[in-house]
């Protein structure tokens, strides 16, 4: 196995080189591009987030996609999208056989209410999505700065 | 400008084969970009990649957005496949690379 | 405000003070008007942000700050030994300046390190005073009002029944009056502040207890004290004082 640096790794996606270019897509460019013509398969996704958000400046989200994780079948990447965000590509998780399970969490900004969109792709090809509303509501005591 | 700096959490020990759930919190204002009439011009500047290896291969990897919250934090799953460092990289828009290791046990 | 009306006020407050007793039972510990969510974030050192600041806290511990000066942990040992410390604060020195946390620190730092001051709101001061403050979390509040603490006291109880801004509301008519209540999406608390330093979602950063006070009087449109301000540490005392009995939550974890 080669070193740490140069270590085999995880199918790169475009989605880095764009955002550093500065230009953001529009929510159904970002799916378009993601989707590439198959049609998604509903179900196999559990999104786990509240309905009622603290605040919009951190939203828990925890995703989890039912799958064997073996070399021959499993999750190899993880798409969030906020549709009414500014970046509607919110965030991809990249996996493979490693995972042992296609679980993962983080923590997203969510600019107003909305359903927020995951895709699943699969090492076979198959596409999975699934949406989940959260409910944005505006804090008290705000500096606004 | 913020430390860089992150917190990992793995669990003490686990065994071979074990799925195990690893935390990772890295300090950064994930600061998006302002362009806007009578507000001062400031660039984008976030993590944009957050990656983990282990034993010899990368096992995950992040691809973030200004979406993501500030002082990001994600969790993820791996298998315990042998004692060793799982090491975490962010990497920031201008291409500032950052490390940091946490050791998982596995009997 | 002049140190002259300052001291005027005080002697007014005195006079009353017999009149206007704390409301302590009615007082609630800030955690109980978090979700349930942000309690469980908030007692989870791998999710809660505020636990980047105490981790930057412990490490400036133990630097050194220049060749020949001493660290925080050449003069106190290790960061353990401020058990304790963030309930008793703030509190007078021995020259008579109340001092809060963070002002304890700069004294420090200019006194016994030979360094300038860290200025209010910066990340060094903020992360070691949330690395203090969290070797107190779980410990009551038991500030001293008396002797010559009182006159801070009773500037700070004058100040929180003072009504202030457009809004014409006092600390009282919110953190007293309509504690439970919702004010568009919040519950409003009793104002206690032992969470802070806090990680605030608001501010995507962890800050100070005088930065969520200015963010009040903001609110009520009014033109708020500075941060470090005697007006804000009298205040600070006051809060601390009807926290008593309570425990100390930082690093907090807030809306």
């Amino acid at each position: 196995m080669a070193a740490a640096a140069a270590a085999a790794v995880l199918p790169t996606s475009p989605t880095t080189a764009r955002a550093q270019a500065g230009t953001a897509e529009s929510f159904e460019t970002a799916q378009q591009a993601i989707v590439r013509g198959r049609t998604p398969r509903t179900g196999g996704i559990a999104i786990d987030m509240p309905p009622l958000s603290e605040n919009g400046n951190s939203v828990d989200v925890s995703i989890r996609v039912d799958s064997p994780m073996t070399a021959a079948d499993h999750v190899r990447a993880i798409h969030v999208l906020s549709p009414k965000n500014p970046h509607p590509r919110v965030a991809t998780f990249h996996l493979g056989p490693r995972a042992g399970r296609a679980e993962v969490a983080t923590r997203i900004r969510v600019a107003t209410t909305q359903s927020i969109v995951v895709l699943a792709e699969t090492s076979t090809g198959a596409l999975l999505r699934a949406e989940r509303e959260v409910i944005v509501v505006l804090g008290a005591c705000v500096e606004g700065g | 400008m913020e430390p860089a700096a992150a917190r990992i959490t793995v669990p003490q020990a686990a065994r071979r084969g074990e799925i195990v759930e690893v935390r990772v919190l890295v300090r950064h204002p994930m600061e998006r970009a302002i362009d806007a009439p009578g507000l001062t011009p400031r660039p984008r500047r976030i993590v944009h990649t957050i990656r983990a290896t282990y034993a010899g291969e990368e096992v995950f990897r992040m691809d973030l957005s200004p979406g993501i919250a500030a002082n990001p934090y994600v969790a993820f799953r791996t298998l315990a496949v042998e004692s060793g460092d799982l090491v975490i990289e962010w990497i920031e828009d201008g291409g500032a690379v950052h490390r940091q290791a946490a050791r998982l046990t596995v009997s | 405000m002049t140190a002259r009306r300052a001291r005027a006020i005080v002697a007014a407050a005195l006079a009353l003070a017999a009149a206007a007793p704390v409301p302590a039972a009615e007082i609630r510990p800030s955690h109980e008007f978090l979700s349930p969510t942000m309690q469980a974030q908030q007692d989870d050192p791998s999710r809660h942000p505020g636990w980047l600041w105490v981790d930057e806290g412990e490490s400036l511990w133990s630097r050194t700050p220049a060749p020949g000066r001493n660290s925080c942990a050449a003069c106190h040992g290790g960061i353990d030994a401020m058990r304790g410390v963030a309930t008793r604060y703030p509190a007078v020195a021995a020259d008579g300046s109340l001092l809060n946390l963070e002002g304890r620190i700069n004294r420090c730092r200019t006194r016994h390190q030979g360094e300038p001051p860290h200025p209010y709101e910066s990340s060094p001061l903020l992360s070691l005073a949330a690395a203090i403050a969290q070797r107190s979390r779980g410990l009551p509040m038991a500030v001293a009002v008396d002797g010559a603490a009182a006159p801070s006291f009773e500037l700070g109880r004058y100040l929180y029944d003072e009504r202030q801004g457009q809004l014409n509301l006092s600390c009282g008519q919110c953190h007293d009056e309509q504690v439970g209540r919702r004010l568009r999406g919040d519950t409003i608390s009793s104002g206690l502040g032992t969470g802070y330093p806090a990680y605030r979602l608001e501010w995507n950063a962890l800050g100070s207890l005088h930065r969520r006070l200015r963010a009040c009087s903001i609110g009520v449109r009014a033109e708020p004290f500075a941060a470090g301000s005697a007006e804000h540490l009298a205040l600070e005392l006051y809060l601390a004082f009807r926290a008593r009995g309570l425990p100390v939550e930082s690093p907090g974890l807030r809306r």
